[in-house]
């Protein structure tokens, strides 16, 4: 089962208009709401991103009965040293991202946590795809 | 699935023409349109009441009790909002409000927000009992609901505090019972200004001490108040007793109205009203996007509870008189009334903790992932198919629903009027796809 989405840049009023879509397909699921929560708190951070920082680009959720993959493709303008980006506040958000309430630098950091893997795919000038992925585990607590 | 919950809301089968602007705007899409009438799915439905605001043949009604039934008791206790003072003007003093409500044959009156007072009372300051942050408010049963059904994650947020109007009802039970009043002699009845709170009077507790024996509706209670009121004041009657207002604190009489509760929590709070806003609010939390705040008061209804939908008046004009008569009324409770409470605290003191809530969850497709999971493929590939107009002709909120009600067997790709119309040769082929007839008719 796959869902696309689309993501335009610097459309901050549809930020986080692809997570909330994708927690009503994930709560018809009967998942436990602490799994549901990590894929949708990486997803967000995603999707932020992309409006934040990039050209644009488009969401693909894939729910499958072992795992839920997220891949998230933007047309650039890439990430130039991805260790850097990763680092907890660490943060290249210009002045009119920062007023809209982001550029902590904690985005990557919390896709990380929260995901059960993630693959950076970037470099300066080029599209960066995020691969996250999510095993279903049915015990979660709650 | 079999459900407990008793709701407040009945659709009168005559008058319902199936016009589907009640399952448009049912928040949790709890509404379908079977032959031509609304049917209200009891285990979706959060009782907030909006069908009820939007239909425009007044078919949905509320199940109050019947006034009499206040007269199968001999101590009759009304427990009355603070929004019923909103519901008059001026011209009319609380004092005349509260003679009205005795003329009608209740022999005590207490307002329902005097709980808060209650809790003060005997805590010192607002009691919360929740594990997690934001605490979100207890009080709006309807917003408790959506909580249990949609948002389980955040139910150990929900401060499992009494509401104001059980505390109040706990404290005139031990009152009138420790006068000698037999307990089966005490009539307690609830004036409810929305469905939520008729539904929550409902399932309530059923131990003796926390019991309510019913609700009113607030607008029949307005309507019946009426003609008392017009009557000549009474300083003309020489004979006839004024009945001293029932003791409230001003910070108490505005608990109901937006900001009125999260004004008495200590730190960061914010109050948030109208169901939709309420929603995305749910949202944030549970996807930890919310800035940091400790105390969260939802309300299911545009200004609080002046806007639930058993209330009569314009719910701006509502909210000012409240606060205006709320200013009248003292800051801290007179010394007698305190150590009245004080000496009822045994009684109350180790019931002022609500039930914890569990969740009932209502959005999945099956109980188990896997089959669930199989049912959303299935009801993905139906929905591409469909037109996606959410005309509502099916007698569904939209395509989507739709397509998940044919995958649960609940209804056939037939009732698409506008497949039917359009290509009669395709539906014939779909039918054959994904069958034809509702699971539950074939298997009758
Ligand atoms: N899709 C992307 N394209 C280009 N650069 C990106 C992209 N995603 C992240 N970055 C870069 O990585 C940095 C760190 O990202 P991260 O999400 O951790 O923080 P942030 O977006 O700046 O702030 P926050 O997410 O806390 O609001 C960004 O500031 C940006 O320079
Ligand atoms: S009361 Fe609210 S939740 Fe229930 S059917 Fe009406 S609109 Fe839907
Ligand atoms: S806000 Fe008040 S009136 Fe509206 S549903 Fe909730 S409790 Fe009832
Ligand atoms: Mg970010």
């Amino acid at each position: 089962m796959t869902y696309s989405y689309d993501v335009q840049a610097k459309n901050f009023t549809r930020a986080g208009a692809v997570s909330s879509e994708f927690k009503k397909e994930l709560k018809k699921l009967n998942l436990p709401s602490a799994l549901i929560k990590r894929i949708i708190i990486a997803l967000y951070e995603g999707e932020v991103n992309v409006v934040a920082h990039s050209y644009g680009g488009s969401i693909t959720c894939t729910i499958s009965s072992e795992s839920v993959i997220i891949t998230i493709q933007d047309t650039g303008p890439g990430i130039p040293d991805i260790a850097l980006a990763m680092k907890e506040g660490f943060s290249t958000a210009s002045d009119e991202v920062r007023e809209m309430g982001f550029g902590a630098g904690m985005g990557m950091a919390n896709m990380k946590k929260n995901s059960d893997s993630l693959h950076i795919t970037s470099a300066e000038g080029k599209e960066t795809r995020i691969d996250l992925s999510f095993l279903l585990t049915f015990e979660e607590g709650t | 699935m079999s459900t407990s919950f008793k709701h407040s809301l009945y659709v009168d089968r005559e008058s319902c023409k199936g016009c589907t602007r009640c399952m448009k705007q049912c928040p949790t899409s709890a509404i379908r349109i079977v032959q031509g009438i609304a049917q209200v799915d009891p285990e979706k439905c959060i009782d907030c009441g909006q069908c009820m605001a939007v239909c425009p043949h007044q078919a949905i009604t509320i199940k109050g009790e019947q006034f009499n039934t206040i007269f199968s008791y001999t101590r009759r206790v009304a427990i009355i909002p603070s929004v019923l003072i909103g519901q008059f003007d001026e011209e009319v003093t609380e004092q005349m409000m509260i003679d009205a409500i005795y003329d009608l044959g209740f022999t005590d009156v207490f307002y329902a927000e005097f709980g808060i007072d209650i809790l003060r009372t005997l805590g010192n300051h607002i009691s919360v009992y929740s594990d997690s942050l934001p605490v979100i408010s207890s009080y709006c049963p309807a917003v408790v609901r959506l909580i249990q059904l949609s948002y389980p994650s955040l139910l150990s947020h929900v401060n499992l505090v009494k509401t104001p109007s059980q505390i109040t009802s706990m404290y005139a039970r031990s009152a009138l019972e420790n006068e000698g009043v037999l307990p089966e002699e005490i009539g307690i009845f609830y004036i409810s200004g929305c469905a939520a709170k008729v539904a929550q009077v409902l399932n309530g507790p059923s131990a003796r001490k926390e019991l309510m024996s019913g609700t009113l509706n607030l607008d029949t209670l307005v309507n019946m108040m009426q003609p008392l009121l017009s009557k000549p004041s009474r300083s003309d009657k020489p004979f006839a007793i004024s009945h001293p207002l029932p003791p409230i604190t001003s910070s108490s009489f505005l608990y109901s109205v937006t900001g009125g509760e999260s004004a008495g929590m200590s730190g960061r709070k914010m109050a948030i009203d109208e169901i939709h806003n309420v929603i995305e609010f749910l949202d944030l939390v549970e996807d930890e996007r919310l800035s940091p705040v400790d105390f969260l008061e939802l309300r299911a209804c545009d200004t609080g509870c002046t806007g639930g939908i058993l209330t009569v008046r314009n719910r701006f004009c509502a909210t000012e008189r409240i606060r205006y008569s709320g200013s009248k009324h003292p800051e801290e409770l007179p010394p007698d009334v305190a150590k009245r409470i004080t000496e009822r605290g045994q009684d109350l003191l180790y019931h002022l903790k609500s039930e914890r809530l569990t969740s009932k969850p209502a959005l999945s497709l099956d109980e188990n992932p896997i089959k669930a999971l199989k049912k959303l493929e299935k009801a993905h590939a139906i929905e591409q198919i469909l037109p996606g107009l959410d005309c509502g002709l099916c007698g569904y909120p939209s395509c989507r629903v739709l397509s998940e009600e044919i995958v649960q067997g609940n209804t056939s790709i037939r009732s698409c009027s506008v497949l039917k119309m359009n290509s009669p040769e395709t539906l014939n082929r779909l039918e054959k796809i994904w069958g034809s007839l509702p699971r539950t008719i074939r298997d009758a």
